[in-house]
């Protein structure tokens, strides 16, 4: 490679109270190319980010870091920043209150006589949004962009403090497709204008579609570190060098038994409640058996989650019409309470959020949903609270020392794991997972892949939405595909594949 | 240590408010020359502060919730005064005004609850609401004068128990029956959870710890119960410790108690999993405005009157309770008996400072800043513990 190298980082080691979050770790970037780091959640890549960046300043770690030839002694953000390092965060940082030039220059206003200049800002906030793409006012509030365009609205603002060294955590995890590949065009762009990216990242394809080197981090060490090329990157070698063990299978081997259909839904229809007249699911048609795992496929928008949590008690929504049957009986679920007395169970996508209270332990986190699975005489008897949760605990295999600790202490494979015993426990019918590995590490994937297995091999009707396709043809039976609040069409897994269903997902034509 | 563990419990910083009250009550008693540690005064002390400390018990829920309610103190002082002037005027009897002024606090909750569920207002608006019209209202119905109270109803505000049976016990014999009760009690359930987990615990902890607490209590029973003659615990520390112990079950051992810690810890997730949010927060705010009438009942047996200016500033006090005790300002966190060691925190404070002398002003002072120091540690205390980020990037590897 012909770049010179802008960044070493040699023998980084960083040591917290009690634990090596880095040990010896070396990373070399070249100028103008995009590097990207993967590790299992707690690997170390944040940490070492922080180490880049400043934010655990020069002298509380060991190795050197060496930036544009020259070692540099960060003390703090602002000095990393001055040099031209960016850190774009997982979790955007943005005011959403205020304009996108107001964002672009917080921190960082250009004054004239004591004054903010707003048509100096304005001209350069038009520039640096012309560089990512964007088109959109600069006055417009942020809360009134999507989530795409503001992840291109932090790039811009790095961009306009002449960033060299660009830092992206997890820039997709919160975008659809098509904004995601938006974001990696915009990225391998950003080499021509002499910038270079290092990218932390969970999801292979895009590491293999924009990645010039890869560097895996493991248990806080370097595992390895070499080139590739763009698009032909052999995602099975990362893998490998992540969980350090061959995964032969990226999903458990599992044969289906279906039997009766016991979940029916019949043109169900509900109302964006934010937007009167449109519907956000029109004339919704599917049916699940038992034992059978069902995966709903759609972009981001396409009105999956909303289907769902209307179907889960009229959470989400204004429901307009249409009818459930489990077992063939028909039923009437106008409250979450109703529905999961009635056998459906919803794991909400976000879980830090919508499925657990991060003030809880596990135990009080596994009977939330059924208190009445543990009242005796009108009490919650807090002893059976703590033998179910024990119960969840082994059978789900939860890492943790005891069912008492914080369900904020877990990772988030095993936060999962508490979530899902914790609606196993409310005795469901059917179970709706609604991205159940999201911000999963790929080991505890293939654990929550088994455990729905296990759910389905018990005669629960198993109802998956995900984004990542891969996934939903490797654990599914048949998927459905919705397009616009529309089911475009249903497919069986076996006969799946990315590009037919993209096809699906992206049309009303049906398939 | 592991032993101090092992008697206690693994969470020591729970105990630091205790300490504190402990040291609290020491401290002021060597100042003031023994008079802190007295018969009379602790008695006083309880009955002259209960009606706050019932406050403090729907507060506690109120917070838990995430919510706050400015208008108990104007609640109070509205229901105590509907109360007597129904007596005087209408010639209801005594039980039947105190019951009229219970239904009126209640009612005064599901207005307060209906604008805060229904409407979502948020309940700093809707109570700071509450706290102007029934401030207004006492005024307005009481035309400014003070209402005698029923004479009935001092027994509630500052009543003492029965003299009764043998003299050789040189106390007050129903405050010992209270006291061999506690112990009794505390015994038994702590014998009893003992059992049910067969399993790895030793008993010795739990004998040394019926052992600790049978201490504890035999000295304030005696301290209690040795007063002037015709003297015992007081009858409204009595409801104070038997709603202690309703809302203490309430809140750790029902449904409805477990659907207030999940509202006020994460409204969406407890939505999700079938908690009925509006209803929770309705029955949270009704029961605090119910908790105020009762309040009001108690001052206005002690005080003999209902006065227009009664419960300005009570709202203050119970939420200080509240916080002093460890809840959070974002709600979800909280307990029934650390508000109350809270609320005995300032009530010691008031009652020392009293008896040194020290002026209202300086009083006033010196709470506000206990108030921000309590709060301060606490969340000192929590930023300590929160090694558990490194725990949580690196699972395995820390044990």
């Amino acid at each position: 490679m012909e770049h010179p190298i802008i960044l070493q980082m040699q023998g980084i080691t960083k040591i917290f109270p009690g634990v090596r979050a880095l040990d010896d770790v070396t990373l070399e970037v070249h100028r103008g190319t995009i590097l990207s780091i993967c590790g299992e959640n707690g690997a170390g890549k944040s940490t070492l980010m922080k180490v880049l960046s400043g934010v655990y300043p020069h002298g509380t770690y060991e190795g050197k870091i060496i930036y544009m030839g020259e070692e540099v002694t960060f003390k703090d953000i602002k000095e990393s920043e001055h040099a031209g390092i960016a850190i774009i965060h997982q979790e955007l940082a943005m005011v959403p209150e205020l304009s996108v030039t107001e964002n672009i220059f917080l921190g960082n206003e250009i004054i004239k006589r004591g004054l903010i200049d707003w048509d100096a800002q304005r001209v350069h906030t038009v520039e640096v949004l012309k560089k990512v793409g964007l088109t959109v006012d600069p006055d417009t509030l942020i809360k009134h962009l999507g989530v795409g365009q503001q992840q291109l609205v932090e790039i811009a603002k790095a961009l306009s403090k002449n960033v060299k060294l660009l830092i992206l955590d997890e820039p997709t995890s919160a975008l659809n497709e098509a904004d995601s590949a938006n974001l990696l065009e915009l990225m391998r762009g950003l080499k021509d204008l002499d910038i270079t990216c290092i990218m932390i990242s969970h999801k292979l394809n895009e590491i293999a579609a924009i990645s010039d080197a890869v560097t895996v981090i493991r248990d806080g060490r370097t595992v390895e570190t070499y080139a590739v090329e763009a698009g032909q990157v052999d995602e099975d070698r990362i893998i490998r060098a992540m969980v350090g063990r061959s995964i032969e299978n990226r999903f458990p081997v599992h044969v289906s038994k279906p039997g009766e259909v016991i979940f029916e839904v019949t043109d169900w229809r509900v109302e964006d409640p934010n937007n009167p007249g449109r519907l956000v699911c029109k004339n919704s048609n599917f049916n699940v058996r038992a034992g059978e795992i069902v995966g709903f496929a759609g972009l981001m928008g396409a009105g999956r989650t909303e289907l769902m949590r209307s179907i889960f008690g009229h959470n989400y929504g204004i429901y307009l019409g249409g009818s459930i049957k489990i077992k063939g009986k028909e039923i009437h679920v106008n409250s979450v309470a109703s529905a999961i007395r009635q056998g459906i169970a919803y794991v909400p996508e976000d879980r830090k959020n919508l499925g657990l209270n991060l003030l809880n332990s596990i135990r009080i986190t596994t009977v939330s949903a059924n208190l009445k699975g543990i009242l005796r005489g009108g009490l919650l008897d807090l002893d059976k609270e703590y033998e179910v949760a024990e119960e969840y605990r082994r059978s789900l295999r939860v890492k943790t020392q005891s069912v008492d600790r914080g369900v904020a202490t877990l990772s988030g494979g095993n936060q999962q794991k508490v979530v899902l015993g914790k609606w196993m426990f409310t005795g469901p019918d059917v179970l709706i997972l609604d991205e159940p590995t999201r911000g999963i590490d790929v080991g505890a994937k293939y654990e929550i892949y088994r455990l729905i297995h296990e759910l389905a091999d018990h005669g629960k009707a198993v109802i998956i939405v995900s984004s990542e396709l891969p996934e939903l043809i490797g654990i599914t039976d048949r998927i459905y595909t919705i397009f616009e609040g529309e089911i475009t069409g249903m497919i069986d897994s076996k006969e799946a594949q990315q590009e037919n269903l993209m096809k699906m997902m992206t049309s009303n034509s049906g398939s | 240590m592991i032993y101090i563990k092992k008697i206690f419990g693994d969470k020591l910083q729970d105990y630091t408010m205790v300490l504190a009250l402990v040291a609290l009550a020491i401290i002021f008693n060597i100042i003031s020359g023994g008079k802190m540690i007295t018969s009379s005064n602790f008695q006083n002390l309880i009955s002259g502060n209960a009606y706050v400390m019932v406050l403090a018990i729907g507060m506690m829920m109120v917070i838990v919730i995430g919510q706050i309610d400015l208008s108990v103190g104007s609640v109070a002082g509205f229901s105590g005064m509907v109360m007597a002037i129904a007596v005087r005027d209408l010639g209801l009897t005594w039980w039947v005004g105190v019951l009229l002024s219970l239904a009126v606090g209640a009612t005064i909750g599901a207005w307060q609850g209906f604008w805060l569920a229904k409407l979502g207002i948020p309940g700093f608006i809707t109570t700071l609401g509450g706290m102007m019209i029934f401030r207004g209202g006492v005024i307005w119905i009481s035309r400014s004068i003070s209402v005698p109270a029923p004479r009935e109803l001092k027994i509630f505000g500052a009543g003492h128990l029965p003299e009764w049976g043998p003299a050789f016990t040189g106390m007050n014999n129903s405050t010992l029956l209270l006291g061999i009760i506690a112990i009794t009690a505390f015994a038994f359930t702590q014998l009893r959870k003992h059992n049910r987990s067969k399993k790895t615990k030793e008993l010795w902890p739990v004998l040394v710890r019926i052992a600790l607490v049978s201490v504890v209590i035999g000295y304030l029973t005696w301290i209690f119960g040795t007063g002037r003659p015709g003297t015992s615990f007081p009858v409204p520390g009595l409801i104070l410790v038997v709603l202690v112990l309703i809302y203490h079950t309430i809140t750790t051992r029902t449904t409805f108690g477990r659907h207030i810690y999940a509202v006020g810890g994460n409204k969406s997730a407890a939505a999700l999993s079938g908690v009925n949010v509006q209803k929770t927060y309705f029955l949270t705010m009704l029961n605090m405005s119910f908790l105020a009438a009762l309040a009001g009942i108690m001052f206005v047996g002690r005080s003999n009157a209902a006065g227009p200016s009664d419960g300005i500033g009570w709202e203050l006090d119970a939420i200080a309770s509240v916080f002093i005790g460890g809840a959070a300002v974002s709600g979800g966190v909280g307990t029934i008996i650390a508000t109350m060691v809270g609320g005995l925190v300032m009530t010691v404070l008031n009652s020392g400072l009293m008896l040194m002398g020290v002026g209202a002003d300086r009083t006033q002072v010196i709470k506000g800043l206990v108030l921000l120091a309590a709060v301060g540690i606490d969340v000192f205390n929590k930023k300590e513990g929160r090694q558990s980020i490194i725990g949580r990037l690196f699972p395995a590897k820390s044990k």
